[in-house]
């Protein structure tokens, strides 16, 4: 075999193995996306209902809780950026990080530092590469996320919160969402200072508080951070599965594009192969013919 | 007149526990055991670790041990926020 054919074939050696895991890796996150795509679901009952007693507390009473109040000139602000732990799906980490520093420039413009707490593995390797500083960094969950986790990331936001000394003033969380199997957008997300949106559908209902509306509000409030970080976790792994899927079918796609303008270039190889062995034959074969009749 | 019967879901961080038509619901909150009966006034209460009954409306009882979280009342629509254990 010609030294040509044989680098196209382990050329298309090469290639179909690379395919085989591509595909393969297409399929797992097709499969895990629907299931992720039911957890941010089945998360949404409490969310909405904690999302709905947060803004009865917040509208009807005048209770001041530092995690309601907005500082008159805030000064710091904790920023959440969620990237997935694995590369092989796109764009989907850079688009959070560079949402993230989207959001920490505007912060910057109106005089503000912000601290980067990353969850994920690349979010926290471009901060490190880059010797940014990182107020706090959780990996190993980003393609499923439990609640453990959101409580334990939440923790960590709302001591930052409630220190004494250079407490964040805001909190930003920047996830993807998930808004359907095609489209995923980075977005960013204030969490606290709790904005207070008019009351949706009507008024709503005049609440008793058991026992009181600050104990109610006190206890509410990590609750709701909790819900809203679970929440942007739930639908940026989500969005990590749909971003994967599409990375590696065009991935897969390539490389049967590859492999057939291989296959065509093999074949030519081939041919050629054929066409000078069979040259050579008729040459050698004239040569004798001509050697024979001259010596006669 | 609003209708006898109480909506009532459980929901955890993580999925809906339990949903459906109840008579009563009783829990324990910060203050003491509350009853919630048809027709309560709206109410947003914590809850301390100890067990949430509900009385369905075809006459069964579903104890939900819960550890912390909420409950909240407003017509008739009754939601027990919480991990439930």
């Amino acid at each position: 075999m010609g030294a040509q054919l044989r680098v196209y074939r382990r050329r298309m050696r090469s290639v179909k193995a690379t395919k085989k895991i591509t595909k393969a890796m297409e399929l797992i996150s097709a499969s895990r996306i629907i299931k992720a795509q039911q957890r941010v679901n089945a998360s949404s009952p409490y969310a909405n209902e904690l999302t709905q007693a947060v803004t009865a507390v917040a509208t009807f009473s005048k209770v001041d809780h530092p995690l309601t109040t907005a500082s008159e000139s805030p000064r710091r602000a904790a920023v959440l950026i969620i990237a997935a732990d694995r590369g092989m799906a796109g764009a989907y980490s850079n688009a959070a990080i560079k949402e993230g520093d989207l959001a920490i420039a505007s912060l910057k413009d109106r005089g503000i530092t912000a601290d980067a707490y990353l969850v994920g593995r690349k979010a926290v390797n471009y901060y490190k590469f880059r010797n940014r500083a990182i107020a706090g960094s959780w990996t190993g969950f980003s393609d499923n996320p439990q609640f453990t986790h959101a409580r334990e990331v939440s923790a960590a936001l709302i001591t930052a919160f409630l220190a004494e000394a250079e407490s964040a003033d805001e909190l930003h969380i920047i996830y993807t969402q998930f808004k359907s199997m095609i489209t995923q957008t980075p977005v960013t997300n204030q969490v606290l200072p709790l904005q207070t949106e008019a009351a949706p559908e009507g008024l709503l209902p005049q609440y008793e508080f058991e026992p009181d509306a600050s104990e109610v509000l006190n206890a509410l409030l990590p609750r709701y951070v909790e819900a809203r970080v679970f929440n942007a976790m739930l639908q940026s792994a989500a969005s990590e599965h749909a971003a994967r899927r599409r990375a590696m079918k065009s991935a897969t796609d390539n490389a049967d594009e590859l492999i057939k303008s291989l296959t065509r270039l093999a074949n030519a190889a081939r041919q050629a192969e054929i066409t000078q062995e069979i040259s050579e034959i008729v040459g050698g074969a004239d040569a004798l013919a001509s050697a024979s009749a001259g010596s006669e | 007149m609003a209708s006898a019967n109480l909506t009532v879901e459980v929901v955890s961080p993580e999925k809906r526990v339990w949903s459906g038509e109840a008579t009563m619901v009783s829990a324990r909150t910060l203050e003491g055991d509350i009853g919630i009966l048809p027709d309560h006034a709206p109410l947003l209460g914590v809850l301390v670790d100890g067990t949430v009954s509900i009385k369905a409306s075809d006459g069964s009882t579903h104890d939900f041990q819960m550890s912390g979280g909420f409950i909240s009342v407003s017509k008739n629509r009754v939601s027990v926020l919480g991990e439930s254990a």
